[in-house]
């Protein structure tokens, strides 16, 4: 079994839009959402939930107040500032580390553990689906991606796949290192932008950095010819293989109100043919049946 | 005052707004917590007056003095010490810096050492203040790199912040403690959906915010219905034009190309300010 990353660095490059086409046109592959903290995969594919499961990434000091002596000590050695003036715990600055509940001499701090969000294993009409939603605000993103890829891999091994589709988020941080690590390939979809670039570079050194073999799709690649003959060049450079140009189409907006995948929703489009060809090359250079 | 620009999905023109919006008001501060990607310096090419590490505290163990008795790791929430029969490992990726594994140790072996996670960089142009910070690559905690940046926040300016994408860590640490907040979107089914994430967040929060619709033209009218019916402000809307989209390309800010757009941005601060101090 295969897996493979749809990243970005920058947002709003096309990773969902892509994904969305990969889990379309497979056919033995599970796909797993891991940009757990906007996911919008869900949108075009309408998964069925049949299973969810809670998600328990940190811990949260409570102060039981009747011991409480006010003596501040917590507050004054919490390293996050996460106990107000009046002795109050800031959950949005809390990380759970339990410092107050160790140097409290009334012994009046717990540690409880907090729900951080909600993973899910769903069906839809082109394969098993594992996603998650992060409770908005929460922290531990990374750690909720590893569940999903768990999720995923094990639906895969399940269904005998042979390929997990995973959307990543943008950024190079936490989340995105989680759903990096192991995988098979990255697909690094980019746009001809200086900040498309820019982002690209590190995303690709994000790859290096990890072992893992990347792939660079030019997402709206007639928006700048200059810019993507640029990357196209630096990608040759440096042996890193494109494995795809997508051209710009109002009909990609389109499909997403309509909520369906691309390559569903427009199928005769030269979009559609051209996220095709990229789906094969990329199989074939994964070496997977799917 | 202090602005913070965010957007829940990414892609959606935060980065644009902050941009053109502080090159169109004076006395100016831009703060790029995007950490993970910063772009804005791209559209303003700063010259780089001071360059400077951002470290983290991690623990570092006398070995003469630990008798591997384990608390430290038991202690850590994080899992970023091992204690083996003879030696402990740090992993100062998986370090929240609490210190936690120093105060538990009844030997007193643990002492802090510093571990570089970024570099933060303050620059300017000719009216603009530009402070901003780029994570490590391979390093996963941004939050302790836009701590840093926003330290550098300045009295007396207009304080723009520039978020990264999401609804996480990285974002709340970005928003915290700003007066207003710009939610930048666009009319689409993925803007909507992560938009009304951020809103969560913001209300959580307690921050007055109000939209921005980029790309205006595109997609479905779902946004401005949300917005109507929730009787959230749209500030301002920015059309989809070949021209903007062309400029943004090449790493130009448009208000600059399109003056017009300057008394927009102007009118959005402005706009903002009046909501801020009623």
């Amino acid at each position: 079994m295969k897996q493979l990353t749809i990243l970005s660095g920058k947002g709003g490059t096309g990773k969902t839009t892509i994904t969305a086409s990969f889990a379309t046109l497979a056919r033995n592959a599970v796909v797993a959402d891991c940009d757990v903290d906007a996911p919008d995969l869900h949108m075009l594919l309408h998964p069925r939930t049949v299973k969810t499961q809670e998600f328990r990434g940190s811990k949260l000091a409570t102060i039981n107040e009747t011991k409480c002596t006010k003596c501040g000590l917590c507050r004054e050695k919490c390293n996050f500032n996460a106990i107000t003036e009046n002795l109050q715990i800031d959950p949005i600055s809390c990380e759970g580390c339990g410092v107050c509940s160790f140097v409290c001499p009334a012994n009046a701090i717990m540690l409880a553990e907090r729900v951080s969000g909600q993973a899910y294993i769903s069906e839809t009409k082109y394969g098993f689906m594992a996603h998650a939603l992060l409770t908005p605000g929460e922290s531990n993103s990374g750690k909720l991606v590893t569940l999903v890829r768990q999720n995923g891999k094990m639906l895969a091994e399940k269904e005998h796949a042979d390929l997990v589709i995973i959307d990543g988020s943008p950024g190079i941080g936490c989340p995105v290192i989680a759903s990096v690590t192991g995988v098979d390939a990255g697909l690094i979809v980019t746009e001809p932008t200086m900040s498309g670039i820019h982002d690209l570079e590190r995303v690709l050194s994000l790859l290096g950095h990890f072992d893992v073999r990347p792939f660079v799709c030019i997402n709206m690649h007639d928006i700048n010819d200059e810019n993507t003959k640029r990357i196209v060049d630096f990608c040759g450079e440096n042996g890193i293989e494109v494995v795809g140009k997508i051209p710009f189409n109002p009909i990609v907006t389109e499909a997403m109100v309509n909520e369906k995948p691309i390559v569903e929703y427009a199928s005769e489009s030269k979009v559609t043919k051209k996220i095709t060809e990229m789906w094969e090359r990329t199989v074939s250079a994964l070496k997977c049946g799917s | 005052m202090i602005v913070s620009v965010a957007s829940g999905k990414g892609g959606t023109g935060k980065t644009s707004v902050a941009v053109n919006m502080a090159l169109s008001i004076g006395n100016v501060q831009l703060l790029d917590c995007d950490v993970e990607e910063p772009n804005a310096h791209l559209f303003l090419n700063p010259e780089i007056s001071q360059t400077q590490a951002v470290t983290v505290s991690v623990p570092l163990v006398n070995e003469k003095l630990c008798d591997h008795c384990g608390k430290c790791a038991d202690f850590c929430q994080y899992h970023a010490l091992f204690v083996g029969s003879d030696r402990v490992l740090v992993f100062p990726d998986l370090c929240h810096s609490c210190g936690g594994c120093a105060l538990v140790c009844p030997k007193e072996a643990i002492s802090e050492d510093q571990h570089k996670i970024g570099t933060l960089k303050l620059g300017s142009t000719d009216d603009l203040e530009l402070v901003y910070g780029e994570l490590e690559v391979g390093e996963p905690m941004a939050v302790p790199v836009i701590r840093e940046v926003k330290r550098h926040i300045g009295k007396d300016k207009n304080v723009i912040l520039d978020s990264p994408p999401g609804t996480s860590c990285p974002v709340i640490q970005t928003v915290k403690d700003s007066d207003f907040c710009i939610l930048v979107t666009e009319p689409t089914p993925f803007g909507l959906h992560d938009l009304k994430i951020m809103i969560q967040v913001l209300e959580s929060m307690r921050i007055p915010f109000g939209v921005v619709i980029n790309r205006a033209g595109v997609g479905d009218n779902r946004v401005y219905e949300y917005c109507k019916e929730k009787g959230i402000p749209v500030l301002l809307e920015i059309p989809y034009e070949r021209k903007i989209a062309e400029l943004y390309s090449r790493g130009i800010p448009f208000s600059q190309k399109m003056p017009e757009w300057k008394a927009k941005f102007q009118a959005l601060f402005k706009t903002i300010g009046k909501r801020v101090n009623k």
